[in-house]
Formats: C-alpha cells, structure tokens, sequence
C-alpha cells in the first residue's frame, strides 16, 4: 500500500497577476514531496472552490496581492462550507494588512504569511496541520 | 466517513465529490478502492476514450482544452485525466495542466483531475485506469487522459483508449525521427500543433514519411491534423477523425483491441497479486531472510532461489 500523499492547491484569486510567491511555495511544497496543483493566475472563487473537489486536495493556499482579500476570502470559505468542504485546510499569503489578519482567522483561515517567510515555515505547517487531522 | 457504498451510488448519479473521492482512494490503493472498482466495473464500457500524447511542450494541455470545449459545444460532457511526472527525488509533483483549463473547471458537464505518476513509468500512473473506469461508470460520454511529456517509453496509454492522438509540432524534424520507436507507432491521429509556425507542412510530411515505412499491419491509416490550439483551429477536423477512428472500430477492431488490453491487464494482475502474496508469506515465515543470505554467500543465484520458492508453492497446493 502506498503512503498517502499531502494533495496541495495553489491558488491564485482576483485579478492581480503576480505569482512569483505562489510558484515559490507551490515549489517548496513540492521538493518536500506534495502533489501540488497551480490553477494558474485570476481565478474567481468559484473555480478555486471547484477545483478543491475535483481535485480532492487536502490543503489549499491562497496567494494574494491586489488588496480583495477581505472580499474574495468569505466567498471562497463560505463556497468551500456549502459544498461540505470545511475539512479542507486554508492558508494564505501575500500582502495582507495586520488589522485583516484576526478576522481572516476567526473565518476559517488557519495561517497567514507575510512576505520574506522562510518556505520551511510553510512547509512544516502544511505538514503538521495534515497530519493532525488525520 | 463516507462508505464505498455511498461512494458508488453518487458516483453512478454523477456526483462530482463522489467521483474525486474515489480517485483518491485508488491512487492511494486504499482497501475501498478495490470495492469501488468492481462494483463499478459493470457500468463501464460506455464512454469514448481518447488518449493524449506527445513530447513536452507540443501543446497537449492547450489542445485537450479545446477538444473539450469543441465537445462541449456538440453537447458531450467529458472527464479529464492529465497525468504529470513525480520527481523521483522528492516523491513530490507539480501538477500545471489545469492552467491551460482554467475557464473548465466551473462548467458542469466536466470533470478534470490532476494525477502524478508517483513514478509510475509508461507515461500514466498506476491508478489511471481505474480512474477512467470510474469517470466511464459515472456518466461522461468522453473520457480523455492526457499523458506526460511522452517520448519512446511512455507508451502504456494504448491500454487504456481507444484512440490514440499523438500531438507533435513543427521543428521537432529529428526527434520525430528518435522517437519513431516510441509514440509514434501508437498514434491512430497524429495532430501537428503550432501550425501557423513555418514548417508545419515539413513536420506533416516527416510524419507521412515515417508512416510509409510502417508495418502494413493495420487497414487503418493514421490521420494526421494540422491544429493551431490557442485560436482553436483545426480542431473540429480533428474531432471528426476521431470520430473516422471510432467508426473504424466499431466495425470489427474494437473487439479486438479490447480482448487484448483486458488479457493484458488479467496477466498483470495475476503476476502482482501471486507474487505479493508469495513475498509476504516468504517474509513472515522469515525465509526470505534465510535465502536472501544464502545468496550472499554464493550459495545459490537469485534465480535459482525464485525457482525454488516456486517448486515450493506448487508442492503446497498439490
């Protein structure tokens, strides 16, 4: 029987299209051995969330950095708990005010990463987060 | 926890969630998985199934996106299977073949699913097929699986379609001739991508001229497209020879090819499943151990040693 693999989401949501930082995490997440899947730039909530099941991933990160973070968010949670997602685990990164950060949690969003994180920090959070709720 | 019960009757409604918790449980070869498959097994064998092959870089992902799009438009709903490489040294994978589909994922009559070989080799992953299966029992009336970047080797995805689309580009003169071994001897339509670019029509006669020299095995000769897949061109003429392709089957092939892939896949799985249960018998008992020193110490040969657990095994069931 073959080890289960952490599946991982990478996605970008809105409409900035900056997504050096999405590809370096997708990438760490990957040489830590994740099956990492990118959706690719401007995607609304509703494909990022249909991604999520299709794909069945057990981790999804958020990358963004146009600002409509506090929008797009709740629509995705509030989409992924409708489909009887809510197992699946949100982080996020990019450039995201202090002040967000709080209400951003108290949402569903497990972490948040600011810009100049160490890749390790997210790898480790991913894997240690997996692993609990398994 | 969802039974595979409940896993199946969804899936046979359709269900989206049901379909991608599946796959998830033959990828990861769970004790659901092989219940799943064989309750579902009797409801397959409806769906079209076309495989996607080429070198890296040809246009695979852009083209698969826009047959879908093509087959949509005729009112078809379709599952995707698009398989990338497992690095070898990490275990890890990038999956990128949803980038080119991006605008699919909310259409309703699809169902794309991103696989990595988990170093696999042939081109596919090991639950690929019993993916298909399950994409076929749920409903899709194409179900499409794009390989990896496929060159002489990545061949195994003639066990699963029934038609085989080899897509190459211009410029790639010499390697069609190093991969004439390979994928190119696989294609039932070969599709020449990128055809606006200047020598298109070279790659189309690079690839007559390979044909020509082929086997006279087959009555049916392969196809070949020229496709401008980011502005779509060329792909409802590549729809049609598929369709060419099917028609063909159906009158007698078909059968055929079929008998051959199920004996294939039969021999396979008595070959794993004979010899995973002999190695764990061996190794709870220990003599694996045991001859596994014996051949250390040149005793005895590691085929000598096979050979001698098999006179063993057959003495046993005498």
């Amino acid at each position: 029987m073959s080890k289960k693999k952490i599946r991982v989401l990478v996605a970008k949501p809105g409409l900035d299209s900056h997504d050096r930082g999405a590809k370096v995490v997708a990438r760490a997440l990957r040489d830590a051995g994740m099956e990492v899947i990118y959706t690719g730039l401007r995607q609304t909530p509703e494909q990022i969330v249909e991604t999520v099941l299709q794909e069945d991933v057990d981790v999804l990160g958020l990358s963004i950095l146009s600002g409509a973070h506090m929008t797009l968010f709740p629509k995705i949670i509030e989409l992924m708990e409708k489909k009887g997602l809510n197992d699946v685990l949100v982080f996020a990164g990019g450039i995201i005010p202090e002040e967000d950060i709080l209400p951003l949690k108290k949402l569903g969003v497990k972490e948040i990463f600011g810009p100049g994180t160490p890749t390790d920090t997210v790898v480790n959070f991913v894997k240690e987060h997996v692993e609990k709720s398994r | 926890m969802v039974t595979a019960q409940q896993l199946v009757d969804a899936i046979l409604k359709g269900d989206h969630r049901a379909i991608a918790k599946a796959i998830t449980h033959v990828e990861n070869n769970t004790l659901e998985a092989q219940k799943i498959v064989s309750q579902l097994y009797p409801r397959t064998g409806k769906a079209q199934i076309i495989g996607v092959t080429g070198p890296g870089g040809a246009g695979k992902s852009t083209l698969v996106e826009k047959l879908i799009k093509e087959l949509r438009r005729r009112g078809k709903t379709v599952g995707i299977v698009a398989v990338d490489p497992t690095s070898p040294f990490s275990g890890g994978a990038f999956l990128g073949d949803r980038i080119r589909m991006q605008d699919l994922s909310t259409n309703e009559g699809v169902f794309i699913r991103s696989m990595a070989t988990r170093n696999n080799p042939g081109g596919l992953a090991k639950a690929t097929k019993d993916a298909v299966r399950i994409l076929d029992a749920s409903g899709k009336d194409v179900v499409i699986v794009e390989t990896v970047g496929a060159g002489q080797s990545e061949v195994d995805i003639i066990k699963i379609a029934q038609t085989v689309v080899v897509v190459l580009a211009p410029g790639l003169g010499d390697e069609i001739q190093a991969i004439k071994a390979g994928i190119m001897e696989i294609g039932d339509v070969f599709v020449v991508n990128k055809a606006d670019r200047e020598n298109a029509n070279k790659a189309v006669s690079d690839i007559q001229a390979m044909l020509e020299l082929a086997d006279e095995k087959s009555k049916w000769e392969p196809a070949i497209v020229k496709t401008v897949a980011i502005t779509g061109e060329g792909i409802d003429k590549l729809w049609e020879k598929i369709e060419e392709h099917k028609i063909y089957l159906e009158k007698g092939e078909a059968s055929v090819r079929q008998k051959r892939i199920v004996e294939t896949e039969l021999v396979e799985a008595i070959k794993q499943k004979t010899a995973e249960h002999i190695i764990e018998a061996l190794k709870k008992n220990g003599k694996l151990d045991a001859l596994v020193s014996k051949i250390l110490a040149k005793e005895i040969d590691p085929s000598a040693a096979a050979e001698k657990v098999l006179t063993e095994q057959i003495k046993k069931q005498v």
